[in-house]
Formats: structure tokens, sequence, C-alpha cells
């Protein structure tokens, strides 16, 4: 086990994720001969993708199916490859000048990287419906998080609910771990086939395509499926029952379980308090870093790869990350030899073939995404989207402004599950664009860390004669 | 609402952590927030707000909900840290204490 103690004062590249981008680019980076540190916050390597994949209890490999077991590659090379990996090391700040504060099991080191890249992925996109604050009420993304590291599949009355290639990845791995599903409420708008079919024979073509359609397939045969346009969480103090509105008609469904998936979308806190600039994707309905075709950043240095980058996948994140840590092999050790980046360019244009498809598909419907009336916009600082949408049309103009008035987007999560609606909210009641809108200024540390922790923080000579008197 | 699976149940040795001072089992390999699950427990805080219960969410490290004590160290994420023998994991109501 790595201690803070233990890490050096400078690194060539540091890597923050261990998700399928980070790892391809530490392994690739550190193969190159850059000296590697790899920092991810989870007690194992693999990201949300490949979660628990070194450790995993799940031994029928047909419950996660072969795509998870690829991760395991992936890790093993990245283990391989002379980098350092560190679990359990929570980045909370990185600044311009890549200055890298971790905290490893509370102590904490400030340590210099010469090229950093930012894999923090994706997570998944706010899904504000009344009541999805109660205990029974979680993410279709949790439910997978608990499978594939714990091996804990879902008992009682489990109802699935929303859009997106995930929740019925997560309902087949769920039924073929001998779970069971009441229900599947689908929310995806009819119109959105209209402006995803002119992409369908891109969509065709990738490797998407089958694995898609057989997921339905398999989950189709043993679950009934809604199509809805309308869900409540109902409850006191925890979900009893599921309320949902489908042809017009409000329906009830006990309930011990709700699973809300509509999409991810790329975690962008510690980018945006790095500074790096980020503008709003129309198709994918969220905010992505500006990036050059290397993935670099606006600030110099930082690459941003992965599903942070854009959303794109687990297959195509791994195919960023490399490129990603080309562009610092070539910057920092131009002797050294790489692999070919066009080679791998064409292998990620193949994977994100199909995903103007996927995108417009699965676009969640404006009533998920901007709630009304007493709906909890920000769950931590519990602030209704009332409440947001009134103070927008007395004038607040942004997000950051919003945080004065309302506390919004300043609990705990530093507003990870409530700044897009914000975002939207604001938008849509001083008809603007989310662009011009703008997101959260987001300041470190990205991740609370301790007094004690900042204490911790290794003082020279000089840093200490510099506040004597 | 979670069941551990057959050959799950059988990976990784019992650890014993308490919660609330209630000895509660878990296996190696669990997070806070997945062996209070395991475990069936309700929920793991109240808001500092409204005082409403809240449970784990995102288990990725997102949604702080799974926010916790353990060991005497307050909001802690259930959800990136594994569980060890001894730990002794608190529900947090409402409002933090002063002193803690």
């Amino acid at each position: 086990m790595t201690a803070a103690s233990d890490l050096a004062a400078s690194y060539d590249l540091v890597v923050v994720g261990g998700g399928p981008a980070g790892l391809a680019a530490a392994a690739l980076a550190a193969r190159a001969g850059l000296s590697t540190v790899l920092f991810d916050e989870n007690p194992g390597v693999g990201g949300q993708i490949y979660r628990g994949i070194t450790t995993t209890p799940v031994t029928d490999r047909a419950i996660l199916g072969e795509e998870y077991w690829a991760g395991a590659e992936l890790a093993a090379d990245a283990r391989a490859s002379g980098a350092l990996i560190v679990n359990g090391a929570v980045v909370w700040s990185l600044d311009p000048q890549k200055l890298v504060g971790v905290s490893i099991a509370g102590k904490t080191r400030l340590i210099e990287a010469r090229r950093v890249i930012i894999a923090t992925g994706s997570q998944e996109r706010p899904f504000p419906i009344p009541g999805w604050t109660l205990p029974g009420v979680m993410t279709a993304g949790a439910a997978q998080t608990a499978l594939k590291a714990q091996g804990l599949v879902v008992s009682g009355r489990t109802v699935l609910a929303g859009s997106g290639p995930l929740l019925w990845l997560l309902a087949a791995q769920t039924l073929r771990a001998g779970g069971r599903i009441e229900a599947i409420l689908d929310t995806t708008p009819w119109r959105n086939w209209l402006q995803a079919l002119f992409h369908l024979p891109d969509f065709a073509l990738s490797p998407y395509f089958s694995k898609g359609m057989s997921l339905l397939r398999e989950v189709k045969a043993k679950v009934p499926v809604h199509r809805v346009d309308g869900i409540e969480a109902l409850g006191k103090d925890r979900l009893q029952e599921v309320a949902f509105t489908s042809g017009g008609r409000e329906r009830r469904l006990p309930a011990d379980l709700l699973l809300l998936h509509q999409g991810v979308v790329p975690n962008v806190n510690l980018a945006n308090a790095a500074g790096v600039a980020h503008s709003w994707n129309e198709r994918q309905l969220c905010f992505v870093p500006v990036l050059d075709e290397a993935f670099g950043s606006s600030v110099p240095g930082i690459a941003v790869a992965g599903d942070g980058a854009g959303i794109a996948g687990g297959t195509a994140a791994a195919e960023r990350g490399r490129i990603a840590a080309i562009a610092a092999v070539r910057a920092l050790r131009p002797e050294a030899t790489v692999p070919d980046p066009q080679a791998i360019r064409q292998k990620l244009q193949r994977e994100e073939m199909g995903r103007a498809f996927l995108d417009l598909l699965n676009r969640p419907a404006e009533s998920f995404r901007q709630p009304v009336g007493e709906t909890l916009a920000c769950r931590c600082e519990e602030v209704t989207a009332k409440q947001v949408r009134d103070m927008a049309r007395i004038g607040c103009e942004g997000p950051n402004q919003m945080k004065a008035f309302l506390r919004c987007g300043m609990g705990p999560c530093q507003g990870r599950l409530c700044g897009l609606t914000v975002t939207e909210l604001i938008a849509a009641e001083r008809k603007r664009t989310p662009e011009e809108v703008g997101y959260y200024r987001l300041r470190p540390p990205v991740k609370p860390i301790t007094l004690a922790e900042l204490a911790s923080l290794p003082i020279s000579e000089a840093e200490r004669k510099a506040v004597e008197r | 609402m979670f069941k551990r699976l057959a050959d799950a149940s059988a990976a990784g040795a019992a650890v014993t952590l308490t919660v609330d001072g209630k000895p509660v089992s878990a296996r190696e390999g669990d997070t806070v927030a997945a062996a209070l699950l395991a475990a069936g427990i309700d929920h793991c805080r109240t808001t500092p707000v409204s005082g409403a219960p809240r449970a784990p969410y995102c288990l990725m490290g997102v949604c702080f909900e799974c926010l916790v004590t353990i060991d005497g160290v307050g909001s802690r994420q259930g959800c990136l840290i594994p569980v060890r023998t001894g730990m002794k994991v608190e529900t947090q109501l409402g409002k933090r204490e002063a002193g803690r």
C-alpha cells in the first residue's frame, strides 16, 4: 500500500482516475519512460465500467458479460507497465501550475506534475423527479456498482426507470444474476426516434448495434416495459410506491427499490476547478471541456481523456487515454517510441460511430431535466425547482449568483447532482441558452478534506521561515 | 433491497463492524455503504436542512448521500471506504454536532 509519504515530490505525468482512460494512459506513458503516477479514489481500479475488476466476487462470467471482463487486461497491463497506481487516493486540488493536492489515508501531499491527464470519467445525469431523495430510490449505476464490486443483487420489489444503454444493461445483468424486476418505465420520448433515425445507418455499423438489440430482446422477454412521461417516488421516510403516467393514465406500483437512470454526463468538477474552459454540448445536453485533437485542454499541460471529454463509452475512453498519453510523451520525451496514433485514432473513430444515434435517441425529455414545483433541484441544501425558477425570474442571471441566493450547489456534492438542473432551469426561465447561463465556478478542495489532513502537509524550512516573525 | 449472490457470500472473509453501537457483519471487499445496504439498514443520515432521512444513492462518490461518521470522523463518504473489523460507523443526524 502506497502512503502519502512514499510519493515523490514530482512526476512527469499524474493521471487522475483509474477507469479505462486513466489505466490506458498510465500504461502507455510509463512504458515510454515517463515517471507516472495514477491516483484513484476507489478501493480498486477499473472506474465505473470495470468496477471491482481485480476483486469482484462475481464468478459466473455470463452475469456481467464479456465486455466487463475486457477490463481485466487493461488493469493488468497498467499494473505491469511500471506506473505507480495508488488507490484510495483522493485528488482534491489541481491548479493551472499543475500542482496536485492528493490525500491518502488521512495524510495529504502537494505533488508537482509536468503533465496531467484528468480521467475522472462520467457520472449519471441528475434525474430530479418528485421523491428522488427518498431512501429506496437509487441510481441504476449504484445497483450495478453493488453487483460488480460486492456481488449484491436487488431483492424485493424493484422498478427501473429512465432511458439509455446502461438501464438495459443493468436490467439484463440483474436478471442473469437471478434478480427480479417488476417493471421498466421507459422515459425515451417518441420524437427522439425521428431525430435519431437519420443516424441509424451509422449506428447499425457500430459495435453497439447488435449488442444493444440483443440486450433489449433479453430484457423485454422477462420484464413488462411501460412507456411513461411522468414518474413520482412516493412514501413517507422511504419509498413505498412508484406512480407513473402512461398514455395519459396514472398508475401506481408498490416498490421497495426504484433505480433511476437517464444517461451519463462528464464529471467536470476537477477540470472546472483547474480552470479548464468548458462549453455546452447541445446533443449530449451537458458541459464538456474544450479540447484539441490530442485532448489537451485550455490549460497548458492538462489534458482530459475518457468520458470526461464528452461521452463516448468505455472502449473509446481507453483509446482517448492513449492519445492523450502520446501527446504527453512527445512533449516530455520526444525520443521515446510510442504506438502509432493514427491506428489508435481509427479505432477511436470506429468506437465513436453510432454515438450520434445513441445521443439523440436517449436525450431525456425536458420534463425530466427541468423539474417544477416542490421537486428538489439541489438534494444537499434541499432547494426546490420552484425556488430556483422564482429567483431566475426576479433577476438571478447564473448559477454562481444562485449559490448566494439559495445555497444550491454549496452542499457536500458541490453541484454534481444539481449543476445541470440549475443551469437548465435558469436558461428556461430567462430565455437564454445554457452556454450563456454557464455553470458553477468550482474551486478546490473538490473533494472534502479535514483540517487535520491539510495540517499534515510537509513544510519546508523556507516555508516555515516565511511566516516566522 | 439487496441480497448477496451465493458465490459472493462465500468470497471474502467475514468482517464485523458496529453501526450505532450494534454489530453488523459484512464481507471483506465491501465498502461501508455497501455493507449498510446489505444489512438492510434503511438510512445512513438525516439532512441538515429538514432532517429528512437519506440513504446511499449513487455508490460512486458523486452524490455524498452516504455520508457517515467513521471512527469518530464525520462526513466520510461511505461508498469509497472499505470496511475493517472493529470499525465504528455512526449515522449522522441533522446538523453536525459541535466538537466533531
